[in-house]
């Protein structure tokens, strides 16, 4: 809590355009990082739940599923490393 | 009948996905060295550590990945699905520090370890892609690489 209140009064307030531009660069880069985490979160859990409920049903196939599986988690995390490379480059 | 041994609850004998990644690491060590060197070209010294250093962390993101899942099949599905969904925001996490740390340093060039880990990120899971579905389609064919044939 005292870091925090530290923090917070040790906040100066924007005076030049220069400092406007760089403050909503920071704020788009943490809307880009948190809205492209969202969608693959979504899409992986989806992606795992039907996995399990494909092993469950067909145990035989665990192997087939599971690789499959995990290229499709790979490719999910894709659009979040996307969103993490425009936060890289939006500059924190 | 429909007794509780019955039921899969985890997942014994080899992990598939070590195989896949390992796979993938091995392919991501060999075409390293490229893609140093185009990033190199662009954007010279500093391309060239951060090429490497965005390599570095793709594929050990994979390896924790698989690693994750290994693990965890062995013990319970349901334990697999929470460490795959906690085990992404935590490799999330671990790539943000990994940034973190180093974003400062003089020699860290942000488009080039950006670029180098989609490329590789991407580039590594396609060229998997070709031979998982290959595989997939022929079970019994084990793939080669073409300059075999």
């Amino acid at each position: 809590m005292e870091a925090l209140s530290r923090l917070i009064s040790d906040t100066k307030p924007i005076q030049t355009p220069d400092e406007a531009k760089k403050a909503a660069a920071a704020i788009g880069a943490g809307f880009a990082y948190g809205l492209a985490a969202i969608g693959p979160g979504i899409g992986i859990g989806y992606v795992v739940g039907k996995a399990i409920e494909a092993m469950a049903r067909q145990p035989e196939a665990a192997g087939m599923v599971r690789t499959t599986m995990f290229l499709g988690i790979a490719f999910t995390e894709a659009l979040a490393l996307i969103g993490f490379v425009v936060f890289i480059l939006l500059g924190l | 009948m429909n007794s509780p041994a019955a039921l899969t609850t985890r997942l014994e004998g080899p992990a598939p996905e070590v195989e896949v990644s390992r796979d993938m690491i091995r392919r991501g060590l060999l075409v390293a060295p490229l893609l140093v060197a185009i990033c190199g070209v662009i954007w010279g010294m500093r391309g060239v550590s951060s090429s490497a250093y965005g390599i570095g962390l793709v594929l050990i993101n994979f390896a924790l990945a698989a690693g994750s899942i290994a693990v965890t099949a062995r013990i319970s599905l349901g334990l697999m699905m929470g460490a795959i969904l906690f085990g992404y925001l935590i490799r999330l996490g671990i790539l943000f520090l990994a940034f973190f740390i180093v974003k400062d340093f003089g020699w860290v060039s942000r488009p080039a370890l950006g670029t180098t880990m989609i490329v590789t990120h991407l580039g590594l899971l396609i060229w998997e892609l070709k031979y998982v579905a290959a595989s997939l389609a022929y079970p019994g064919l084990k793939p080669r690489p073409s300059r075999t044939h």
